[in-house]
């Protein structure tokens, strides 16, 4: 029944599809600027059974249906309600029907939300968002279906892994689809800009904030993805630089270039051509990183089960995508003349862009060449943290520098701005550095740079938040505001990196471990049954030498039966100053466990910046509304 | 009897700086490891049983006072590239490396040509 | 659209890049260590778990062929792949076979072989894995044919199957 109901909807959302590109075509030969009310009516449709179906399938995982394949492989009846909803789209089907929703919503809302833009290119917009959401039913019809049936219909499902059962876990899709989907409403809206010719200021205005959505929404998917990994996969860490995690960092880069960008194409009419490559490029890569995580191309913690078949299809579709779009521009771009003052915004949003493309090639490079070695040399090699941070983290130095005296400079004229305000600056982060080294303990030369630009970022923000108050300028809150959060994210990340402690050893129960000043006794082992888990909980007692402060950590070690894995719960004390981690697994065959213990200094503070960082662009949303 | 005390705590402190020392390079070392059975982990974050395995094998290493590149040229030979994240400076690799630098310069050279241009549509 | 060199080399680029992914897809992702085939085994010394002898590299030397087979009592497809060995020690004369056992206990280890046959011309005791790892392995049950020069010939990951079992054969005539 479920699956009869969601099938059809999917159908009409094809069948809508295609009405709107029909009339949207014989509309746009009507020479007025009203859209027919037709249209709206048909994407009104749309939208509906989108929803609906989207629902069908929540509530075939809320009702155990297991007659429907992906109910049957993803679910159980044991698992809690929350997770049987969050159920729909942690797995490969449900999340490409949460794909296609973003798609149609953002289709009808850039239709009702840009009245007062050019009737043609809204139109356009429309048939090549609409394209694409019909390439991506069609994917769904024949390849990956979530209403798919099964027969006999099976008694209990196979369950969910139980390590996506966590709450950063459940709404982290979606955060992060608004992010990577959303973009390709941007993507239509540069063809069809391409096709009408309707350039400049009033197209930088018409996607801006699609493009300031998406991006605070990216932000937000991936802090929150990485929180989840520091909470939920137990090593302590959260950004492994893997597959999966580039996949979606990819398209942050180009979105925070386009961003930028498009400022200047609004406020200068001019980088006309940059912002519509960028435009094509973010969906481009999103699609990308679809193919590299879906497919089973690549060798990840965070891979949906792989199939090659739907890598095929992905590679069709994205190479579809890619032709087209250099087609269309090879064929619209017009030379232009740039007449940049150097001592200005522009050219350091300029000089931001050029940044953003070293670091968006660098990982794209890493992600991408061992495949490469891989099919032309039958060689096999690994890219992780060791390259990235050699060839990346020395040049966030001088970007970090370039941003913090870039929006010092005022739009179009050159002026000179007060040097010796931003030494003083400089110098007051120079000394705060001194003094944490003196106190801290001593580090690199590279993290001592760190260290000084990071602060000096954070200082100016302070000081630039101070002036724009006195004068009341609100446009500047959003970019003092994330830039804040950015200084704040890499001297968090520098502090934690310099200062936290790790160690690894084994312990039976009763014994004890001495670690610098903290003592870590293995007080006994817990054995329970809980609702669908074996626990195996161990006990320690830390001290805190120094201090003499006494906590209790019990990590975990989870025996599931449906699908049988295991799985480790760090215990986690996060405090203001420093989180303490610690993991515990059993050595096969032996009464020892494998202890893996951890201080990490500002890992709270981390997220805050982070969320910081997304804070400045829904400010910037909120003031725009305002304006408006 | 002094000097034999003071000798001991001596030689307690020094193991306890070195075994810190150590202790910094050998988890530098796991984190470079790949685990070869799990899915995309390093041999820090593993709990796996082979991960267990390699851990002592380091540790014998550092003691016979092998040091890292020592370590991670034996690993390769046997486990071939894939076993390290930091990938080796090899002919293989050189694209790797090269390429972001080279990109990293040519925009800065696009930068300097638009901003050059720019001041020719100025003057004229 | 004029159609100049710069278009044309983009044009190319683009569909470089799909036709590895493409080609990448039909690769293979689970690695194997075959990387080791050609080079030489390192020199070693296992106690032997019926003896306090000691088992050495030395002894590789003196077969034309050894086939030195990873296993333990706990490992499940080992048991798949007894039979293979059985026949391999029993059958051909030009090869011998060397069992080390991996991270068990010598009484486990002895009762397996008593309950499924031992084909081993001996066995050494690898009690912590740290041996075997200087052969590559990386799980068990595994295998690795070497000549009396020390040098590998053939890996074998997971249990030995009918081809891996007529392949040795042609290899050892």
């Amino acid at each position: 029944m479920l699956s009869n109901i969601g099938q059809i909807l999917v159908f009409l959302i094809l069948a809508s599809s295609f009405c709107i590109i029909y009339n949207a075509y014989l509309d746009i030969k009507i020479r007025n600027q009203i859209v027919k009310k037709i249209i709206y009516n048909i994407s009104l449709l749309q939208i509906t059974f989108t929803i609906l179906s989207f629902f069908t399938l929540i509530i075939g995982f809320v009702s155990s249906d297991f007659s429907l394949i992906n109910v049957y492989e993803n679910s159980h009846t044991t698992k809690p309600l929350f997770y049987k909803i969050a159920g729909t789209w942690g797995n490969h089907e449900g999340s490409l029907l949460l794909w296609i929703n973003i798609l149609v919503l953002f289709s009808f809302l850039f239709l009702i939300f840009n009245f007062k833009h050019n009737k043609k290119f809204r139109l356009y917009t429309l048939i090549f968002q609409n394209i694409l959401i019909i390439g991506f039913i069609i994917f769904l019809l024949l390849n990956s279906n979530p209403f798919s049936l099964i027969y006999p219909v099976p008694l209990e499902g196979l369950g969910l892994n139980p390590i996506l059962q966590d709450p950063a876990l459940a709404i982290h899709p979606p955060l992060l689809y608004i992010g990577f989907v959303g973009c390709s409403i941007y993507f239509s809206a540069a063809m069809a800009s391409m096709v009408t010719e309707y350039k400049g200021r009033e197209f930088a205005l018409s996607i801006k904030s699609w493009v300031q959505i998406s991006w605070c929404f990216q932000t937000l998917g991936i802090t929150v993805g990485s929180i989840w990994a520091y909470y939920e996969l137990g090593w302590g860490g959260f950004w492994f630089w893997d597959p999966v995690e580039n996949a979606s960092l990819l398209p942050w880069f180009a979105i925070t270039a386009l961003m930028h960008s498009v400022m200047v194409l609004e406020k200068r009419n001019t980088l006309y051509a940059w912002v519509i490559i960028l435009c094509l490029l973010t969906f481009i890569l999103s699609v990308t990183g679809t193919f590299l995580v879906r497919s089973g191309i690549l060798n990840s913690v965070h891979t949906f089960a792989s199939d090659p078949s739907r890598g095929i299809y992905i590679l069709l579709f994205l190479g579809m995508m890619i032709f087209t779009s250099l087609i269309v521009f090879f064929r619209k771009h017009k030379k232009e003349s740039y007449s940049f003052n150097l001592k200005t915004r522009e050219t350091f949003i300029l000089v931001n862009n050029w940044f953003m493309a070293f670091f968006l090639v660098t990982v794209l490079i890493g992600t991408l060449y061992p495949i490469f070695l891989d099919v032309i040399m039958d060689v096999k090699i690994s890219v992780g943290p060791p390259f990235y941070n050699i060839v990346i983290v020395p040049l966030i130095v001088p970007f970090i520098i370039l941003m913090t005296v870039g929006p010092q400079f005022k739009w179009i004229n050159s002026h000179n701005i007060k040097f010796y305000k931003t030494i003083f600056v400089f110098l007051g982060a120079l000394t705060i550095n001194l003094l944490i080294y003196y106190f801290f303990g001593s580090y690199s030369v590279l993290t001592n740079l760190i260290f000084i630009v990071a602060i000096f970022l954070i200082l100016q923000c302070f000081f630039d938040a101070k002036q724009s108050l006195y004068k009341n300028k609100k446009s500047e809150y959003p970019r003092i505001i994330s830039h804040l959060g950015f200084g704040l994210l890499v001297l968090c990340i520098g502090v934690n990196h310099q200062y936290s402690l790790e160690v690894d050893f084994n312990l039976k129960v009763g014994e004890n471990k001495k670690v610098n000043n903290y003592e870590i006794y293995f007080e006994n082992i817990k054995i329970e049954q809980k609702k669908n888990y074996h626990s195996v909980t161990g006990n320690f007692k830390l001290t805190d030498l120094k201090k003499n402060l006494v906590q209790y950590l019990d990590p975990e070690i989870r025996v599931y039966s449906n699908p049988e894995t295991l799985t480790y719960e760090a215990a986690i004390k996060s405090k203001i100053t420093s989180d303490f981690y610690l993991t515990m697994s059993n050595v096969a065959r032996s009464e020892y466990y494998n202890i893996k213990f951890q201080n990490k200094p500002f890992m709270i503070w981390i997220w805050i910046s982070a969320f910081i960082i997304a804070l400045g662009g829904f400010v910037q949303l909120v003031l725009k509304k305002n304006e408006n | 009897m002094k000097i034999i005390f003071l000798f001991i705590i001596y030689v307690l402190l020094s193991t306890h700086l070195y075994t810190s020392e150590n202790q910094a390079v050998l988890l530098e070392i796991y984190k470079n490891l790949r685990c070869l059975v799990c899915q995309g982990q390093s041999i820090a974050d593993s709990n796996s049983d082979f991960a267990a395995t390699i851990k002592l094998v380091v540790q014998d290493q550092i003691n016979i006072g092998k040091n890292k590149d020592e370590i991670y040229s034996f690993l390769i030979s046997k486990y071939g590239e894939w076993i390290v994240y930091q990938p080796t400076f090899s002919k293989s690799n050189l694209l790797l490396w090269i390429l972001p630098y080279f990109i990293f310069i040519a925009g800065g050279l696009i930068i300097l040509v638009i901003v050059r241009k720019s001041k020719d549509n100025k003057t004229n | 659209m004029k159609i100049n060199i710069s278009k044309i080399i983009i044009f190319i680029f683009v569909g470089f890049f799909l036709l590895i992914f493409w080609l990448g897809l039909k690769k293979d992702n689970n690695y194997d260590t075959k990387n080791i085939i050609g080079n030489k085994i390192d020199s070693f010394q296992l106690s032997s778990i019926y003896s306090n002898k000691f088992i050495s590299e030395e002894i590789l030397k003196e077969n034309k062929f050894t086939l030195i087979n990873f296993f333990a009592s706990w490992c499940a497809p080992c048991r798949a792949e007894h039979e293979y060995l059985l026949n391999l020690s029993n059958n051909s004369k030009d090869i011998k076979i060397l069992g080390i056992n991996f991270k068990d206990k010598k009484n486990n280890a002895i009762s397996f072989l008593n309950e499924l046959g031992d084909p081993y011309d001996s066995v050494g005791y690898d009690n912590d894995g740290k041996i075997s790892i200087s052969f590559g392995i990386y799980g068990i049950p595994e295998s690795i044919l070497v000549d009396h020069n020390l040098i590998v010939i053939k890996k074998i990951i997971g249990p030995i199957d009918q081809n891996q079992y007529n392949e040795i054969l042609e290899l050892v005539e």
